[in-house]
């Protein structure tokens, strides 16, 4: 984009000053070149979004923002109820409380690159992954109604996983008010043989080593030191909470026509919060969160399980897990009062700073943990929250890197076969069933995942505390 | 000649069918669908799946078309390479023809999430109608 659209107001503060229909500014947190790079339409879409009814403050794009559905994939937006402010589909997303999680493993890298091969293997065998995958679990009526509104807790009392995997799940692991019963029979069907799957897309789950540390402190407190070997898992709600999206979307599009809402663009469908379609869809999008935490907490257990044949030494217990599409209320600071809004993150990651009471009391002082997946065979990042992080973005930092090609083109720059050997080659075993989907999600179509996190750090959003790279990479 | 195509769009894809009404328009645009997920040719369409839907206007009516589509290929674990649509006024009746998925000799690239509403248009173009979406992969 033109820097010229901006006003600058701090090497990584770009801002887009109320005008037309806006109701507030629309601020664009990155560097210079980031915005340079960034599509015209991240501005259109950060613009729209401020026209929206009951938004406080500013329409938020993070380092990561690229041309979404509505808001821009990497948009922050918080909504007052009291204001007539709305909640909607497109702002969550279509993959409800997609997200990463992190497992330490307390291993080394000799004891990964020992039975590197053979254990990936037996990952891709026990992580169902792809179109047409199953798990091996099948709920009944009953069992998808106490999954729905129990999330990992859920899982976790159904032996998969322990209590302390808990408390290092943003809200501990389970979703409150979440309402099963606005979720529709379509979407729970889509999802009886999709627990404990991974998906496809850009999700997947690495072996990962840390290669450096930036913050020794807050890595300390967070259990990190350079050579560590972690797991990461970034997927989010399947079936369930793409049929959610897919329903509420059209429901809202009628419905924001009904309540006099003008929308420039019908993906950015959405509802008061306070009418039937706006409760509705926060019931079932919370049911889906609550779905993403337990799909989550069933693959940590799969993966504990093959380590605990293979590597029957290791311990798996949480670091944290972070969903990144998501709409959820929270308490923060405007104008010095505070007020409760519900603060819409899609394609953004919630970064409560030092002191936090909703980060767990071992993080605490820290920081809540801020975890940005890269994409298949580059480097992911660890980041703290910060305190500055509340007054920039309603405490939000970045979830990624972004593509910098559509799939097309990927296919036509590269094969399936030839990104397997070539990352082969630098000590990284990738498993996936699709090698048209590996070329599709080759690791030069997407765009720097450092210049991104360095950009969050650098605008103050998150503090970059560790860089980890993969090792074994199991792709949907 | 392909009376379909995809164009591209960020993170995603977008379909865009092409024909002399609307139904064959529709009908081409969920056989773009599918080909985002695999080679169309490798698809047989052995069985065939009935989908119904409704929508206050014909563009509202592309999306559930294609999402009614995306429903079937989900929960019966199906590809399909063949569509015939049916419209009268806001209501669909469409049927699909395919066969279970079958990684192994599909390839699948990649899951479709669902259509959405970007890009969304459905519109006289030359002599025919165009129909496109954005779907989310």
């Amino acid at each position: 984009m033109e820097l010229n659209l901006f006003e600058k107001h701090g090497e990584f503060e770009w801002v887009i000053p109320r005008q037309g229909a806006m109701r507030v500014p629309a601020v664009i947190y990155a560097s210079e070149a980031l915005v340079r790079d960034m599509d015209r339409k991240v501005y259109e879409q950060a613009v729209n979004v401020a026209a929206l009814p009951g938004i406080v403050k500013a329409s938020y794009a993070m380092p990561d923002a690229h041309w979404g559905y509505g808001f821009p994939i990497g948009g922050v937006a918080a909504f007052d109820p009291e204001e007539g402010g709305v909640v909607s589909a497109g702002g969550v997303g279509f993959d409800i409380s997609c997200g990463v999680r992190c497992l330490h493993t307390g291993l080394s890298r000799e004891d990964i690159m020992k039975i590197q091969a053979p254990l990936a293997h037996e990952l891709s065998r026990a992580i169902p992954a792809g179109l047409g995958s199953t798990g091996a679990i099948r709920l009944d009526e009953d069992e998808m109604e106490a999954m729905l509104a129990g999330g990992a807790a859920w899982a976790v009392q159904r032996g998969w996983g322990e209590s302390a995997d808990l408390e290092r799940i943003e809200e501990r692991g389970q979703m409150k008010h979440a309402k099963p019963g606005d979720v529709s029979l379509q979407a729970k069907k889509r999802q009886r043989d999709e627990m404990g799957t991974l998906g496809s897309g850009n999700h997947y789950l690495e072996i990962q080593e840390v290669t450096s540390v930036f913050d020794a402190k807050i890595a300390a407190a967070y259990g990190l030191a350079q050579g560590d070997i972690v797991l990461m898992i970034h997927c989010g709600s399947r079936g369930l909470g793409h049929q959610i999206g897919t329903e509420y979307l059209k429901r809202m599009a009628i419905a924001a026509a009904q309540h006099g809402i003008h929308l420039p663009d019908r993906e950015l469908a959405c509802a008061p919060i306070n009418s039937e379609v706006g409760q509705e869809y926060l019931g079932a999008m919370r049911a889906a969160i609550n779905c993403a935490l337990a799909n989550r907490q069933i693959l940590t257990h799969l993966v504990r399980d093959v380590f605990r044949r293979m590597l029957p030494q290791a311990r798996l217990p949480l670091l944290y897990d972070v969903s990144h599409n998501t709409c959820k209320v929270e308490e923060h600071r405007v104008d010095g009062g505070t007020r409760k809004l519900y603060v819409h993150r899609k394609g953004a990651t919630r970064a409560f700073g030092p002191g936090h009471p909703d980060v767990p009391a071992p993080l605490r002082d820290a920081g809540q943990p801020v975890l940005i997946g890269g994409s298949m065979g580059t480097a992911s990042y660890v980041l703290a929250g910060t305190k500055a992080s509340e007054a920039l973005a309603f405490s939000s930092a970045c979830h990624g890197a972004g593509r910098a090609m559509s799939r097309h083109q990927a296919l036509r720059n590269w094969q399936g076969r030839q990104v397997v050997s070539d990352l082969a080659a630098r000590g990284i075993v990738i498993k996936s069933p699709s090698m048209r989907g590996v070329a599709e999600e080759a690791p030069q179509a997407y765009k720097d995942v450092s210049a991104v996190v360095d950009a969050a750090d650098a605008a103050g959003l998150a503090r970059k505390v560790a860089r980890v790279e993969p090792l074994v990479c199991i792709k949907g | 000649m392909n009376r379909w195509e995809h164009f591209e769009h960020g993170a995603d894809i977008g379909v865009r069918g092409y024909g002399a009404s609307i139904a064959e328009a529709f009908e081409q645009a969920a056989l773009a669908l599918t080909a985002v997920i695999t080679d169309l040719a490798s698809v047989q369409p052995l069985e065939r799946v009935e989908v119904h839907c409704e929508a206050p206007d014909d563009e509202l009516l592309l999306a559930e078309w294609l999402n009614a589509l995306v429903y079937e290929m989900a929960t019966r674990r199906m590809l399909f390479a063949r569509y015939a649509v049916r419209l009268e006024g806001t209501r669909l009746a469409g049927e699909a023809w395919g066969e279970p998925v079958d990684a192994a000799r599909h390839h699948p690239a990649v899951e479709v999430k669902g259509a959405t509403y970007t890009m969304l248009r459905v519109a006289r173009e030359g002599g025919g109608w165009l129909a496109q979406t954005v779907v989310d992969v």
